[in-house]
């Protein structure tokens, strides 16, 4: 067996870790095919359905078995408070297909269409499949749910890739030429470490212009992110890369000539490979929390994309929790999410790193 | 011990003046300043606007501003004023610091309760459904977001019929005397925070202290005193009070990533700590207040390494610190 393999063997021993691993699969490929697999567009509103609640999916209809359908929705307001009411109407019904055709949609910016993957057959005014219900603009929260994800699961990998570019050649160029780039290095990350995560993310993301697009901001809230999470990395990066100078293999490169650049990028990053990954793994989740918070908290996202920080920010208000409770499912993403990587990381951290050098980054 | 003290103080003072440059460069990077907001208001005139940004002296350049504050802050102590409040921001902080400070002691000590008893009782009946039971539940306190946490449990109640949620007090309390519904009143709304901001450390230090358990369990002078034939009450007591060492310089760093902690907790369960105010205060450009938090942050932090780093040392003599 080489590394690989044992790696792969150790891994699929992690019961948690595997679990995590499909449910990640399962929402990656969710988030990939959004615009397919969601029934509406995410940004349309539709005055019908404000606070709709989920649609309950039914299989008998007076006592007949007919397949998935819905019941058609009646809107009503209730006489003494002029509170919206929803019931359900019998007298219609909407079975669910497969294929329809609905709002229409530009997948992956390539060409424009109106098939989604299932669906009812009727005009969107007429009635909606909610499978999560709508929010306070009659929005299928379903579809915002798969685009905002889209948002929260990049995020953490665009972060990660960042702040682990940074944090390994801050830390081996600490680590390689030591003295007082070291100490100046250390200290300056001491500094930076001397500040709780949450003030700084916020601090940092009122910097980004309200006047920014959401791309822009987007981007923005990568890089803030990326720009607390990368010491971590550099101090893992720092110690390795100090126990690895003095061997043989780096003496070796160094007497015949090969230029510091290269010896770092060519022999040293390779040997600590493995760890990258581990750490990279493991700050995953703190950066999909650190993007819902700055999110939910107004500061991140803003409107026209969404996210799941984001979505949560419409349940603050306690009328919308208590009347409309599903405004809280994306925070079970967020944490479904949160805890895939954990579990990954976890089982990651087994399989290459069992004497747990990567403690916590 | 005493020059290793005074040596981490002493560094303390260059840090915490490159920790202030920081604090001046990341609120002076915020697009417009505290006067942005009245530019489209009608009722003030752009004369007007001249005349204030002369008053707080937003028309000198960044630099003369920054040394400024900081020479009022060595010779004077004055840490500058809150455009919004009119007031010195030294006491608009130190008016909410209580409230912070008792949530966030009151939440360590409840992860400290839970986390210990949880860890303990894992590392005794290792690989058990108990034990799995209680890991799972710690990873998913980890992977839950806070805010998330605070919308569940408050709905949750609101489910349940309860009212006490959002705030410390119910209406009919606030600026009534303190008297013993009173006490019992807060305590039905301070649960909500302790648990929320508390939650999420909870599981790591839970993992932590089973850890050391299952390392003291394993080393040589616990079979020794099973040997000399000591129950195994006395034997768990040697073993725990072993165990509980490597927590304590967590402690002191749990402190500022609790009060951190509290920031957007309170924000959600609207409580008079200074989360809510400190957000308000980056919305609203309060600069000075804004530094001035940072500023204080980074001290808690600086104070609760250095006060790690003694416990640790006081308790474990084995640790020789030179």
């Amino acid at each position: 067996m080489n590394t690989w393999q044992r790696v792969f063997y150790q891994f699929k021993k992690h019961k948690l870790g595997l679990i995590g691993f499909w449910t990640l699969v399962v929402l990656y490929v969710l988030i990939i095919f959004a615009d397919f697999i969601s029934l509406y567009n995410f940004t349309e509103t539709h005055s019908r359905f404000t606070y709709a609640p989920p649609t309950k999916i039914r299989f008998f209809h007076e006592g007949k078995f007919k397949g998935p359908f819905i019941y058609g929705l009646k809107r009503t307001r209730d006489p003494i408070t002029f509170k919206v009411k929803y019931e359900e109407d019998r007298s219609r019904i909407y079975p669910i297909k497969l294929f329809v055709k609905g709002e229409e949609y530009e997948f992956w910016g390539l060409f424009k269409t109106n098939v989604h993957l299932f669906g009812i057959e009727a005009d969107s005014n007429e009635m909606m499949l909610l499978l999560l219900g709508a929010d306070r603009f009659g929005r299928d929260l379903f579809s915002r749910v798969l685009h905002g994800g889209r948002v929260s699961l990049t995020v953490g990998l665009v972060g990660t890739f960042i702040s682990v570019l940074i944090g390994s050649i801050v830390g081996s160029i600490s680590g390689y030429y030591g003295g007082w780039i070291d100490v100046l290095i250390q200290r300056f990350i001491e500094l930076l470490r001397s500040f709780p995560r949450i003030p700084l993310w916020l601090a940092l993301s009122v910097i980004l212009p309200p006047s920014w697009p959401s791309t822009w901001v987007y981007f923005g809230i990568v890089i803030v992110l990326s720009l607390i999470g990368w010491m971590g990395v550099a101090r893992v990066v720092r110690g390795m890369v100090l126990s690895l100078r003095e061997k043989e293999f780096v003496l070796a490169a160094q007497v015949a000539g090969v230029s510091n650049f290269k010896i770092i990028t060519r022999h040293l990053i390779p040997n600590i490979m493995s760890y990258l990954v581990v750490v990279s793994t493991l700050s995953i989740p703190g950066m999909i929390l650190g993007e819902s918070a700055i999110s939910f908290l107004g500061l991140g996202i803003k409107e026209p994309m969404t996210s799941w920080g984001l979505l949560l920010n419409q349940a603050q208000s306690l009328a919308a929790l208590s009347s409309s409770p599903w405004l809280l499912i994306p925070g079970f993403f967020i944490m479904v999410s949160v805890l895939a990587f954990n579990f990954v990381g976890d089982a990651l951290r087994d399989a290459l790193d069992p004497y747990r050098t990567v403690e916590k980054v | 011990m005493w020059t290793f003290i005074v040596r981490r103080i002493l560094i303390m003072i260059p840090m915490m003046f490159f920790v202030s440059v920081i604090c001046f460069v990341v609120t002076e990077l915020q697009p417009g300043d505290f006067l942005s907001q009245y530019l489209e208001n009608p009722r003030i005139s752009p004369e007007q606007i001249e005349s204030l940004r002369r008053e707080l002296a937003l028309d000198k350049p960044a630099y003369q501003r920054y040394f400024m504050w900081i020479k009022n802050i060595v010779t004077k102590g004055d840490f500058g004023y809150s455009f919004s409040y009119q007031r010195p921001v030294v006491e608009l902080i130190w008016e909410r610091l209580g409230w912070t400070v008792a949530i966030s002691l009151l939440t360590i000590g409840f992860q400290w309760l839970f986390a210990t008893l949880m860890g303990i009782y894992s590392a005794l009946h290792p690989y058990t459904p108990g034990d799995y039971t209680l890991t799972v539940l710690g990873f998913i306190g980890l992977s839950i977001p806070e805010f998330f946490l605070a919308l569940v449990l408050t709905y949750l109640v609101l489910r349940l019929g309860g009212t006490a949620v959002g705030g410390l007090f119910s209406p009919q309390f606030i600026g009534a005397p303190m008297s013993w519904a009173k006490f019992v009143d807060l305590l039905k709304h301070l649960w909500l925070p302790i648990v929320v901001v508390g939650v999420s450390g909870l599981a790591g230090l839970m993992r932590i202290m089973r850890g050391n358990m299952l390392d003291v369990l394993g080393s040589p002078f616990v079979i020794a005193l099973r040997e000399r034939g000591l129950d195994e009450k006395t034997v768990r007591r040697h073993v725990i009070k072993n165990a509980l060492n490597p927590l304590v310089s967590i402690a002191g760093m749990e402190l500022p990533n609790v009060f951190s902690g509290t920031i957007i907790a309170s924000i959600v369960l609207n409580l008079p700590t200074i989360g809510p105010f400190f957000y308000n205060a980056l919305l609203n450009h309060d600069q000075y207040l804004v530094m001035t938090f940072l500023l204080f942050i980074a001290l808690i932090t600086q104070i609760g390494n250095l006060l790690a780093d003694i416990a640790l040392a006081l308790l474990d003599p084995r640790i020789r610190i030179s």
